[in-house]
């Protein structure tokens, strides 16, 4: 029996200089938890997997809404991992993120990996609208196969406007079914962990980051809007992490040397 | 519509810039991912299914009559190479020069008004598909060989490639051009929203060490 | 509607001879030749020697990427924004005659940086005895052979020996030491070339590239009159 299941969070200023959570509704195997947040201002959300999902048909949905002013930092307790169910002639499974980042809102959307294990077969999407002045930092992790196994069939869709206009659209397909070429020297190369961490802010329209990389298979590009995409591929979900963290680390640092400088 | 204008505009000798470019053929030869034919196909083919796909679908969708500024950002949205928008934007500024020496039309005028630094390529090509009177799958089979067609003729001077082999390679990947142009041009006819977004992360972050080379063979 | 003379947007067509504002737009002077004959060190002698009196800029076509525009600006012979170097895909010859596009938005994002200009020079890359410059791109082209490359150049001819507006014959000064017989070079050269100009240069010289300065001037007299 598949599964339909929508999980939904809100996040609003809480009047007194932080951020509430007056929805935080769980759904299937979709459990939010309150977490403590150790950024301040910031409320914090758990997905902790109740359960093994999605299977082959199941259907997810997770609907996050920052509000106006209100920071919220979303982050995973274990990875996702896409597997095949029961039935082998299951339809595949669907897994939907949809964010919404009001004006001078912050949202930290950190999930951990999503496995595509042997068999499964995931169609996985996220849309984000931001507000011309939210902020976003959001990383996905495709990890193909688990340890030793071949890959399972896996699209992978992300989509963010910014006030209504399209700043970056990505789509990747892997594995059974995938058009050709797949793993070859265009795309993937062998690899079998693909990373893309989104870091956007209105800091950046008018001092936008150079390009650059981060060893040979990863590189910091700043899109046509106010935002830098960092993509990598790697060997495992290890060494993707590794370089993802030191971006992120480099480009979170990088913000923060800013805004002292505005403060000064 | 003209069969013939397809011919000349996909011609290799077409005077739009193509030539000094190798689609990311050069990087993936110097870090040994392309050593023969056999990798120049799956170079090919999966270039064709991503970065292929999306610049067709957003040609068909301009030579299918959407508003072509619209998809000149879209096609901002599905590059996130700096680079490659530099690239994209030369060869759309080098493909209007000869799209207006051409086949001339208001649509293309303006669109060279509007963005006199050049717009997308995929984006001009598909309007000049339009001047010429052809149809948005007709512009959509013209990006998509073209997708190929570079790589494969860069990697014959990169590699001293047999250049039968490298033809054969083209030949061989006939029936999945015919197919991205099918897809893309039945994406363009569901609108802007339903245009593809492939992407190919080796290409994006290959592309940007290739302009940071100091000596190279091609432009991109 | 036509291939437009003058037209609101940018210019669509290569060979047009006036700005959209009608105006006289710069004379483009093509240099081509082997690889190693001097073309690069003409280049930078006429910047020198012109660029006091008239407003230059330099479109280079380089095989490996942008060596030549590299030696250029390293020998300060024009403000780096002067000098723009297009990258040929290991095809000078294709970028300067059979797809000029690339070049000509050189010369186009020239005009509009540091216009309005004079002269533009335009450097192909070293290439073989056939290459020579569209009529698209310039409006007069300078073919650069040495002496060191053979005395029997100018006899074998090929369309850059026999066609170029000027022939230019450079290190004579070397002459002697490779063993070139510059009579032979001369009458070879007036055999392929009828009544078109060859001039002998030393660019060690005292007179260094003056004749080929003094021809430049006479072709943007006649351009401009």
């Amino acid at each position: 029996m598949s599964v339909r299941a929508t999980a939904r969070l809100r996040a609003e200023p809480d009047g007194r200089g932080g951020t509430a959570l007056p929805v935080l509704e769980s759904d299937g195997p979709l459990a939010l938890r309150r977490t403590r947040s150790p950024l301040p201002g910031h409320a914090r959300a758990t997905v902790v997997g109740a359960m093994s999902a999605p299977l082959n048909g199941d259907r997810l949905t997770i609907e996050a809404e920052v509000a106006d002013g209100a920071h919220l930092t979303v982050d995973a307790a274990a990875a996702t991992v896409a597997l095949p169910g029961a039935r082998a002639d299951g339809e595949p499974s669907t897994y939907a993120v949809h964010l919404r980042v009001g004006e001078g809102a912050a949202l930290r959307w950190l999930p951990e990996q999503l496995v595509s294990a042997h068999g499964s077969d995931l169609r996985q999407s996220t849309r984000v609208e931001l507000a011309p002045t939210a902020r976003l930092l959001l990383r996905e992790e495709q990890i193909l196969g688990r340890h030793g196994e071949p890959t399972g069939a896996l699209t992978t869709r992300l989509t963010v406007h910014r006030g209504g206009r399209p700043l970056l659209d990505q789509q990747l397909a892997y594995g059974p079914g995938a058009p050709g070429g797949w793993d070859g020297p265009a795309v993937l190369g062998g690899h079998r962990a693909v990373g893309q961490l989104l870091l956007a802010d209105p800091s950046f329209e008018d001092a936008p980051l150079p390009a650059r990389l981060f060893g040979p298979t990863a590189a910091l590009t700043p899109l046509a809007g106010p935002a830098v995409l960092v993509t990598a591929v790697a060997a495992d979900a290890r060494l993707l992490r590794a370089v993802l963290n030191e971006a992120m680390r480099e480009l979170l640092d990088g913000l923060k040397a800013d805004h002292r400088q505005e403060v000064r | 519509m003209s069969r013939a204008a397809l011919l000349v505009l996909a011609d290799g000798r077409f005077p739009a810039g193509g030539h000094a470019h190798s689609g990311g053929a050069e990087p993936a030869v110097t870090q040994g991912r392309i050593r023969n034919a056999d990798d120049l196909a799956a170079f090919c083919r999966g270039r064709l299914h991503t970065a292929g796909l999306t610049a067709a679908a957003l040609a068909a969708a301009a030579a299918h009559g959407l508003d072509p500024l619209a998809l000149d950002e879209a096609a901002d949205a599905r590059t996130p190479s700096p680079a490659l928008r530099a690239t994209a934007r030369k060869l759309g500024r080098q493909m209007m020069r000869a799209a207006r020496a051409t086949w001339p039309s208001p649509e293309l005028d303006a669109l060279a008004t509007a963005r006199p630094r050049g717009a997308h390529q995929p984006v001009v090509l598909g309007l000049t598909a339009r001047a010429a009177g052809l149809k948005s799958e007709d512009a959509a089979h013209w990006v998509a060989y073209e997708t190929v067609s570079g790589p494969a003729t860069a990697v014959v001077r990169l590699l001293s490639l047999d250049p039968f082999h490298a033809t054969a390679v083209l030949a061989r990947l006939a029936p999945e051009l015919d197919d991205v142009a099918a897809q893309a041009a039945e994406a363009a006819r569901r609108g802007i929203d339903a245009l593809p977004a492939a992407s190919a992360p080796l290409l994006d972050i290959t592309a940007e060490a290739h302009a940071a080379w100091p000596v190279r063979l091609f432009a991109s | 509607m036509h291939l437009g003379h003058t037209h609101d947007g940018p210019a669509a067509v290569s060979a047009d001879a006036t700005r959209p504002d009608g105006t006289r737009r710069a004379l483009r002077i093509g240099l081509g030749g082997p690889v190693g004959s001097g073309k690069t060190a003409t280049v930078a002698a006429l910047c020198r020697e012109l660029r006091d009196r008239i407003s230059i800029a330099v479109v280079t076509n380089d095989i490996y990427t942008q060596e030549d525009a590299a030696f250029l600006l390293r020998n300060a012979v024009l403000p780096p924004e002067r000098i723009q170097a297009v990258e040929t895909g290991a095809c000078p010859h294709t970028a300067i005659r059979d797809d000029i596009s690339a070049n000509l938005e050189a010369v186009e994002d020239l005009e509009d940086a540091v216009g309005p200009l004079d002269l533009i020079l335009v450097e192909s890359g070293g290439d073989n005895l056939t290459a020579t410059f569209s009529k698209g791109l310039v409006d007069a082209q300078v073919f650069v052979i040495d002496v060191a490359g053979g005395d029997d150049i100018p006899r074998k001819g090929g369309p850059g020996v026999t066609t170029a507006d000027l022939l230019v014959i450079n290190k004579t000064d070397l002459a002697p030491y490779v063993g070139s017989d510059l009579q032979r070079m001369a009458r070879d050269a007036k055999e392929q070339r009828g009544e078109l100009p060859v001039l002998f240069t030393s660019l060690t010289s005292a007179e260094g590239v003056g004749p080929v300065a003094d021809w430049v001037r006479a072709q943007l007299a006649a351009w401009t009159a």
